[in-house]
């Protein structure tokens, strides 16, 4: 069983490589390779789930050796690969969302002439991802976390002839940098501390480690997942990273990319427990970027960009879980598994009414839709009953939980995050039907394009509508098999630990102030939309709306923080560079020719000259080893 | 009677009792094989250009030469295989040859560049064709004054000078025993061996013959001036040990001298001699490698004589006088080393220094090649005083990796022509990759090679003396290297620019394709390059097998 855990990794890369290097053959039939890899990937990782299953929940854990990458000395970089019940998770969340996405592919980018590129970099992406989860090392680990920056990069990218795209594309990049740049800290720090860096001797002796240096691993891991994870402060690239296909959008937000933060918290808990501290910092992430994502989701008019700052808000959830510890980390990664159906759904719901409008992204000019297209409105209308946490739904299921665990860490502490958690699932609760509402309901509110093109809403083809029919399946059910009997919870609590904490309140109460923020939630946005007709050009709106609007000046902040300071600097860097570096350089090779110059008249073709060189060479050639000797 | 009688009664002694036979000298044909089957091939060239008529002696000559050196490498070859290089490392010839690692593995890339530089002697098709004959580089009849009638009938009757094939035979030869030599007697016949046939190669071009005539007397002049100072070097250095043996030397100066000679017991053991005769022995050699200030002959040399005779003397002249110099430092004098390191300290850094500099404001490529080499043999100088067998190592790696690449240079050299023969003035290269890629492109192999640019064996080399020299306790040395380096990595860039960034002219040099012979030269020369650069650590090895002198 241990061979196949490299055969997942392998079948996503090996279509990478023959779709990227195989060239125009491959154009015809690339895009079913590539899903067939895909596929291939998803059943392997089922065998290894039904194997695992049938193991004893403490011999569950896989491990299998490939080659040692970077012997040299003491330093020990090992290819290897760990299989534990978090890592199957991720697996079946990655390849089995992923698979979909590309069978929803297969539809959407059908005239698309680059789409066999575009397969080849989703496979890419999928390799990437499973490498990250399955690595048993931070090293390797930080392989695949690289990897998925790549794939992202040219999937954001995918569009490049758009100058938007290729910015977005750029942003993203960088923006994924800064957290790299934490992540190697931290691993370094690892490996100072520890003298290693796998996962077994480093989670197990975390506690050997003095509390100063798990906090400054634990904030650097936090940096790295706010980078990948879209979290405050590095989260402004997520919202221009809709510029991408909409099937990428789908893929980032819901089974690759974004979840990668949660993984590294979850996975390094060992640090983060001993760590008060950073702890402390990772459910301040948390909350305040559930609450950011939640206030832009509000004020966004681009169907696409509404869905982003509720995936923002969503991984705030699972960052705060995380953040809690052994009472959070379970329902963080449940979180994250139904986040991955429901908000996959919603992505392709919104890619399959794009597709019926002509790309039309202005919620404006929606409205009516559900008379159109019944399966996008269904499945679509399943997957916001999910994230607002209709009762019986996934959503209910994992984001309750998460909010009774954050009463549960107790104190003021306890207080203000249940707080903000509950602020924030009525949030929710507005924009999406905010989004439902202006979509589906209402007026149908479209006009004909420049060209004169009038949309004809239409259904999408089965390639596409099926994908979203499965997954809607996943938002309505998963949930409640994952609470059936605590399954998940006794599922992942060999890996993670867990313990219930202590709430002030109980279970029964929280669930019920959840649906009463609820439903205030939808109530204002029926009021606000519903009731009354949409303009078709948004309002000027409050001081709130207009920066929301703005991502809550994300960029104007970055800009007057981090990009005018560098441009200072790097002038002043030029300056200097110029003046005296160029300078010293300038002078050095000016006084070096103007020497040759003159040793150059030496050299005035008389032998006899010569002659006089060699005898007086000769001559201090004998006077200086005299002198040696003399001394 | 009494003073004439003292005189006359030891010479009738003398007389009286005669030395009992002159022992015939033993000699050890299987070990000198390389350089007797060199020396035999020459003077086979010598009876051709006697006996042959003309229009036979080109093939003859060449399909003798090349068959000579080949067959000389075989057999250098088949010495190191037969463990002569290491274990049965001797000295052969009645003490006055060494046959040793270090000796086989000079010899071996002696005769490879020997090899490589008879095609490039032997091309004749650059030079377009006088009255309907082929012509190579060289003068139709050296003998004839330049641009009188003599020369003109010779020209048109196609004559052309067959004698540079045995004359370079005969040279190689020298070579062979330079750096082998075991006495400084050997040493001395050698140097004037390889030394006469190159003033007469350098005086044979067929163009700008007054140009090279004025090369050779120059060369002639000074070369014997230098060897002037080494044979008197050697007299006091017999003076001071009893014997010119490189053992026998080094005995008397560690102080486990055997016997002492009767007639020299007022000057024997008298350092003054020692290290005024070793400094004149040490200039000798200098002056062959090209070290400032015994460096002025160099660019007039490089410019004036044939091009290719220019390529093969900077590439194995270079490595026949290293291989004497480090013998002679690491078997003669290290006992001296407190004396000489420091005086070799100061000729490295002028001459690394002195090269690079002057280099910089050179405009003629053939003189730019010339003070570059001047500036390497200042790099090859820092790996020689290392005195470690690091440092003996990395000298014949360098001097192996700096010989192909000079020889590919200046073959390279040869292809770009325009009415008045090579265009060497480098404004002439100006844009010279856009009309010939792949011959600018070569260059610019070569040229990084120079510069010591990764990837290429220069690099390799630069790195093993400098290293060397760093853990031999030369840091400063390695200092000065490296910003030399700096120095000269911007002529050799400012040559690639001026090929791949300028304007081409409009009325700018023609590159010449040249006959199978140059070609290969040049193939030869960057496939050495490359594979020296990317693969070294195997070249390394060998060379560091080879880093052990017999004594």
């Amino acid at each position: 069983m241990e061979n196949l855990i490299g055969l997942l990794v392998a079948a996503p890369l090996l279509g990478a490589a023959l779709l990227l290097c195989g060239g125009r053959r491959l154009d015809g039939k690339g895009h079913l390779l590539g899903t067939a890899l895909a596929l291939a990937s998803f059943v392997i990782g089922a065998v290894l789930f039904a194997d695992m299953l049938g193991r004893d929940e403490h011999d569950r854990a896989l491990h299998s050796h490939l080659f040692s990458w970077i012997p040299v000395g003491g330093f020990r970089a090992d290819v290897a690969f760990q299989l534990d019940q978090l890592s199957m998770t991720f697996v079946l969340l990655i390849t089995g969302v992923g698979s979909l996405i590309h069978i929803y592919s297969i539809g959407y980018m059908e005239h698309d002439e680059r789409r066999r590129r575009f397969f080849g970099y989703l496979n890419l992406f999928l390799a990437a991802m499973l490498l990250l989860v399955l690595a048993d090392n931070y090293l390797l680990l930080y392989v695949g976390w690289e990897g998925v920056g790549l794939a992202s990069y040219l999937l954001i990218g995918f569009w490049q002839h758009k100058p938007s795209a290729a910015t977005a594309a750029k942003k993203a990049f960088i923006v994924n940098r800064v957290g790299d740049v934490g992540l190697s800290i931290a691993i370094m720090l690892m490996f100072t501390t520890f003298g290693t860096f796998a996962f077994a001797p480093v989670l197990s002796n975390a506690t050997d480690a003095s509390e100063g240096k798990l906090t400054a691993i634990g904030l650097m891991l936090l940096l790295a997942a706010c980078g990948k994870s879209a979290q405050v402060p590095l989260q402004s690239w997520l919202g221009d990273a809709m510029e991408g296909p909409t099937p990428v959008s789908a893929l980032i937000h819901a089974a690759t990319m974004v979840t990668a933060g949660v993984y590294l918290i979850t996975r390094s808990g060992a640090i983060f427990n001993n760590a008060p501290d950073a702890q402390t910092a990772v459910v301040t992430v948390g909350a305040v970027t559930l609450l950011f994502g939640a206030i832009v989701g509000c004020a966004k008019d681009d169907i696409k960009k509404a869905l982003a700052g509720s995936t923002m808000s969503q991984i705030g959830y699972m960052i705060l879980a995380a953040g809690l510890g052994p009472i959070g980390y379970v329902f963080a990664i449940m979180h994250l598994v139904t986040h991955g159906f429901f908000k996959a759904g919603l992505f392709l719901g919104a890619g399959s009414v794009m597709h019926g409008m002509n790309d039309e992204v202005d919620m404006r000019k929606y409205g009516g839709l559900r008379k159109y297209m019944p399966v996008t409105f269904v499945t679509f209308g399943l997957g916001y009953l999910a994230i607002i946490g209709f009762p019986g739904l996934s959503g209910f299921w994992s984001k309750d939980k998460i909010i009774e665990a954050a009463f549960a860490k107790g104190g003021t502490e306890g207080w203000i995050l249940g707080g903000a958690a509950l602020l924030g699932a009525a949030i929710t609760a507005y924009y999406m039907t905010r989004v439902m509402l202006l979509t589906f309901f209402g007026e149908k509110r479209w006009v004909p394009d420049e060209q004169g093109n009038e949309p004809h809403p239409h259904e999408s083809p089965k390639s596409m509508t099926i994908p979203m029919i499965v997954l809607a399946f996943g938002s309505v059910f998963a949930g409640g098999l994952f609470s059936l009997n605590d399954a998940f919870l006794k599922w992942l609590e060999p890996v993670t630990s867990h313990s219930h904490g202590h709430s002030p309140l109980s279970a029964a109460t929280v669930t019920a102030g959840t649906m009463v923020v609820l439903l205030i939630g939808v109530a204002i946005a029926w009021v606000q939309y519903g009731r009354r007709p949409v303009p078709s050009t948004a309002p000027r709106g409050s001081l709130l709306t207009r920066a929301a609007r703005r991502d809550l000046l994300q960029d104007d902040f970055n800009h007057v923080v981090l990009v005018k300071p560098g441009e200072y600097l790097t002038r002043g860097l030029v300056y200097v560079d110029h003046k005296l570096v160029d300078g010293v350089v300038n002078g050095t090779a000016a006084s070096v020719g103007g020497l040759s110059g003159r040793l150059r008249k030496l050299q005035n073709g008389y032998a006899r000259t010569y002659a006089v060189s060699m005898f007086g060479g000769t001559a201090v050639l004998i006077a200086a080893t005299l002198l040696m000797r003399a001394v | 009677m009494s003073h004439a009688a003292t005189v006359h009664s030891l010479w009738t002694t003398a007389a009286v009792s005669p030395p009992d036979k002159i022992p015939t000298p033993h000699i050890e044909y299987g070990q000198l094989a390389p350089t007797l089957i060199v020396l035999g091939a020459a003077i086979v060239g010598v009876l051709i250009e006697a006996l042959l008529p003309r229009r036979h002696r080109y093939a003859a000559q060449l399909f003798v030469s090349v068959v000579a050196l080949a067959a000389a490498f075989a057999a250098v070859l088949g010495l190191a295989a037969g463990d002569y290089g290491t274990s049965k490392a001797r000295i052969a010839a009645m003490g006055a040859i060494a046959v040793d690692g270090p000796a086989l593995f000079l010899e071996g890339t002696i005769l490879l560049v020997a090899l490589v530089a008879v095609f490039t002697f032997a091309e004749r098709r650059l030079d377009p064709a006088a009255h309907g004959n082929r012509v190579d580089s060289f003068a139709a009849q050296a003998a004839a004054v330049p641009g009188g009638d003599a020369e003109k009938a010779a020209v048109k009757a196609g004559f052309t000078t067959t004698e540079v094939f045995p004359l370079l035979l005969f040279a190689v030869g020298g070579m062979l025993i330079f750096p082998a030599a075991n006495d400084l007697l050997t040493l001395f016949v050698a140097l004037e061996v390889f030394s006469l046939p190159l003033y007469v190669l350098c005086a044979l071009a067929r163009r700008h013959r007054m140009l090279s005539q004025e090369a050779a007397v120059k060369y002639f002049l000074l070369g014997a001036f230098s060897s002037a100072f080494l044979l008197f070097g050697i007299a006091l250095l017999y003076g001071y040990a009893g014997t010119v043996t490189y053992g026998g030397i080094a005995d008397v100066v560690d102080g486990t001298v055997r016997e002492v000679t009767p007639a020299l017991a007022g000057t024997m053991g008298n350092d003054a001699l020692l290290l005024i005769g070793g400094a004149m022995v040490l200039m000798g050699l200098l002056f062959k490698i090209g070290a400032v200030p015994f460096h002025m002959w160099t660019p007039d040399v490089y410019q004036g004589a044939p091009t290719p005779v220019t390529g093969f003397m900077a590439a194995a002249t270079k490595v026949a006088a290293f291989g004497a110099l480090l013998r002679l430092l690491y078997v003669v004098l290290p006992g001296l080393r407190w004396d000489w390191r420091p005086v070799m300290w100061g000729v490295a850094i002028v001459t690394m220094l002195g090269g690079a500099i002057v280099a910089v404001t050179q405009t003629d490529v053939k003189r730019l090649l010339a003070y570059s080499s001047i500036a390497h043999a200042g790099f090859i100088l820092a790996g020689v005083i290392a005195m470690t067998p690091d440092g003996i190592s990395s000298v014949l790696f360098y001097l192996a990796a700096y010989s192909f690449v000079t020889l590919g240079a200046f073959s390279v050299v040869t292809l770009v022509r325009d009415a008045g023969g090579e265009a060497t003035h480098l404004s002439k290269w100006a844009g010279l990759g856009r009309r010939s890629p792949l011959v600018a492109a070569v260059f610019a192999i070569f040229l990084l090679a120079f510069a010591g640019i990764p990837l290429t064996s220069g690099f390799a080399g630069k790195f093993a003396v400098f290293k060397a020299a760093a853990d031999g306790g030369a840091g400063p040395l390695v200092v000065i290297g490296v910003i030399s380096s700096a120095i000269a990595a911007f002529f050799y860039i400012r040559v690639i620019v001026l090929m791949f960034f300028s304007e081409p002219r409009t009325e700018g040099p023609s590159v010449a394709v040249p006959s199978p012979l140059t070609s290969a030269a040049i193939a030869i020369g960057v496939a050495v390059t490359i594979v020296l650069g990317v693969a070294p650590q195997y070249f390394l090895d060998l060379a560091g097998q080879a880093g052990v002198f017999v004594r």
